[in-house]
């Protein structure tokens, strides 16, 4: 095979993987603006369905819980999950070992088992369903994603870091504000983004969890498909495929430009 | 405790799990006192360092500074600095901001730290270099940041862990001269770690040699050269003609087939003694007029001198002699000592023969990897 036509196949390769990967997407973005209820006939373009989407009340507060949920439950698995990854990276190692197995578990774990034994567990103790049951479990799942992406930057950190801060007088707290947590800060927002957008499309556990009143979006819509799929899921599928794509380019437009600012020579203090 | 002694320790003993690493260690720092820990690797000099840092607890034993126990004082509190072995510069910070650490953390106002700043980066060759990152430095320039870090505070102590170990040998005989000025127009009292005898030697108030964290000697630089205690450390302070003797009497020991006079007493009589001689000490004569003669069996140009191996005549005894004349090797000189160029010590047992082997062995090794780290 000459090169070009090497180039050529593996072009026609990539064509072939992103067709398979955005061709349902783009159908049904094509269909939130199809006039016609039926799936199978295009009748005209419309954009009533956002226009319903608006005003559909119950879409709008799953809306609100889902993001309410994801937004409180990723801070606060954050939070837990870096001060864990600290706690964990300065055992003995066999300790660490062991923490780490009870780390993986969950995440390797079926996501219907920690749903069902989360629901278990809040019958037991006879916690009505409500956001809060919600925002728990999800915290639960988090936490070991969190962990998972911040012991690697704690583990690449110069463990004599530490001590040069004590020694030009932090005390232990400051030191691990003002040398540490910049260090390891990159393994924090990849953890905080996980666990964001984990919590924003879970459905597995928060089915188990959420009770009437207190639905998130997935399950929403899970709800909704069972009587009938309305093409307003499809207008809102499109909304939310549009707004990740946003924040997936603007992050990495971020990450470019800090990148060229490194290499210009850093900051001024 | 003498009253211009800042720091004291008291019989540190450390061991990590179960290992011995220091062993009842007593040393006595005065104040703006300039004193270098010397020893091969691994013989407990950064332990050392990090009990009076604060970050080793001993598993026995006191710290004192300014003549108040320290022990359970945390780093922070300590008026300490230390110039880390491997730097540990803050990565996420650029030169002019790890400099301006501690003198924030302190509080010092604006104008008192942005001079004291831009004097310490011109003092240690660095201005112009503020907005660099670190990990655009090379080895030599971030051992000079961290030099700068600790030294900005004036610390009443600064610790210096090996801090000229990745610079070429110019800059570090510069920065030598230089962080000596620094401590005597600062007044700061210096602990210095180094594996390089020669750097001891020459900027030391006192030494002292330590070997498997026991203190061998402390000395001034001369005492240390002149008078080592044993072969240990007459071996490590430089290279050495070490042989067996027996100490007839006071003043009069024979080796190598002669009975000389030397200036030692105390062993006794027909005592077993090492006798070192320095090779530069030995003077060199016609073969008729000297003490001892021989064969020049080999000669080496070493930059400033010439490294002459000489074997005498039905001996196993080969000499080591420096001189700045070359003798040609097949040509037959003559060997002179004078009774204070012998020195006698004590026998050691022969496990602490293997042991200085060994530690030899392994620091020469060490050596060589630090010359092929230099820029
Ligand atoms: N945290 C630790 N845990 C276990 N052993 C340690 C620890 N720190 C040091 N040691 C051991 O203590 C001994 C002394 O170490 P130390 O770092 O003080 O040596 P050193 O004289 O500074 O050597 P070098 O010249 O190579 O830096 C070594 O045998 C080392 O392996
Ligand atoms: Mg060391």
């Amino acid at each position: 095979m000459t090169k070009k036509q090497n180039s050529l196949t593996s072009n026609l390769y990539i064509f072939i993987v992103m067709a398979f990967m955005y061709l349902p997407i783009l159908v049904m973005i094509a269909y939130s603006f199809n006039n016609s209820k039926s799936r199978g006939a295009w009748s005209g373009f419309t954009t009533k369905w956002y226009a319903d989407l608006i005003q559909n009340e119950s879409i709008l507060s799953a809306l609100l819980n889902t993001l309410i949920v994801a937004v409180i439950s990723s801070v606060i698995a954050t939070l837990l999950g870096t001060a864990a990854a600290v706690g964990i990276q300065a055992m003995k190692k066999r300790s660490r070992d062991l923490i780490m197995n009870f780390t993986y578990l969950p995440v390797m774990s079926p996501e219907i088992v920690m749903g069902v034994s989360l629901m278990l567990l809040f019958v037991m103790f006879k916690v009505d369903f409500s956001l809060f049951t919600v925002i728990v479990a999800h915290i639960t799942f988090n936490v070991p994603y969190v962990i998972l992406s911040v012991l690697p930057k704690l583990r690449q950190m110069d463990k004599y870091l530490f001590e040069a801060a004590l020694d030009l007088g932090c005390t232990p707290l400051q030191a691990f504000t003002k040398v540490m947590l910049p260090e390891i800060m990159p393994g924090i927002i990849t953890g905080f983004l996980i666990a964001f957008t984990f919590s924003l499309d879970d459905f597995n556990i928060s089915y188990f969890v959420s009770g009437e009143r207190a639905q998130t979006l997935p399950v929403l819509i899970y709800s909704m498909t069972r009587k009938r799929v309305s093409p307003e899921i499809n207008a809102l599928s499109a909304i939310i495929f549009v707004v990740v794509l946003a924040v997936l380019i603007l992050t990495n437009l971020n990450d470019i430009r800090r990148e060229n600012q490194l290499q210009k020579g850093g900051r001024r203090g | 405790m003498e009253n211009n002694t800042l720091i004291s320790l008291r019989n540190i003993t450390v061991a990590f799990d179960g290992e011995v690493v220091l062993d009842h260690l007593n040393l006595d720092i005065k104040d703006k006192e300039f004193v270098t820990l010397l020893g091969p690797s691994g013989c407990g000099k950064t332990t050392t360092l990090r009990i009076i840092g604060g970050f080793v607890e001993p598993s026995e034993g006191d710290v004192f500074f300014d003549g108040k126990k320290i022990n359970d004082v945390p780093p922070y509190k300590r008026h300490v600095n230390t110039v880390f072995q491997r730097y540990a510069l803050f990565p996420h910070l650029n030169v002019y901001e790890n400099v301006e650490f501690g003198l924030k953390i302190s509080r010092l106002p604006d104008a008192e730290r942005k001079k004291r700043i831009k004097e310490m980066l011109a003092m240690v060759g660095l201005s112009g270099f503020e907005l660099r990152r670190v990990n655009q430095l090379s080895g030599g320039q971030q051992q000079r940041v961290a030099i700068a870090r600790a030294l900005v505070n004036h610390p009443r102590l600064l610790l210096l862990d090996e801090p000229l170990g990745a610079l070429d040998l110019k800059l570090r005989k510069e920065m030598q001269i230089e962080l000596k000025r620094i401590q005597q127009q600062l007044g700061i009292t210096f602990l210095y770690v180094t594996h390089d005898q020669e750097e001891a030697l020459t900027m030391s108030d006192r030494v002292v040699v330590m070997k498997n964290g026991q203190i061998q000697q402390i000395g001034t630089p001369i005492d240390i050269y002149n008078e080592p205690v044993n072969a240990f450390v007459a071996d490590f302070i430089g290279e050495s003609n070490i042989v067996d003797g027996v100490m007839i009497r006071d003043y009069l020991v024979e080796f190598g087939g002669r009975q000389l006079p030397c200036l030692d007493g105390g062993f006794g009589t027909n005592a077993r003694v090492d006798v070192v001689i320095r090779p530069e000490d030995w003077e060199i004569c016609k073969p008729a007029d000297g003490q001892f003669h021989g064969t020049v069996i080999s000669s080496v140009f070493k930059g400033v001198h010439y490294e002459l191996m000489v074997q005498a005549p039905g001996e196993e005894e080969e000499w080591m002699v420096h001189t700045i004349e070359n003798h040609p090797v097949g040509s037959e000189i003559g060997l002179i000592l004078t009774p204070d160029d012998i020195h006698i010590m004590h026998k050691m047992s022969p496990e602490e023969e293997a042991e200085l082997l060994s530690a030899l062995e392994a620091d020469s090794i060490l050596n060589d990897e630090d010359e092929d780290d230099e820029e």
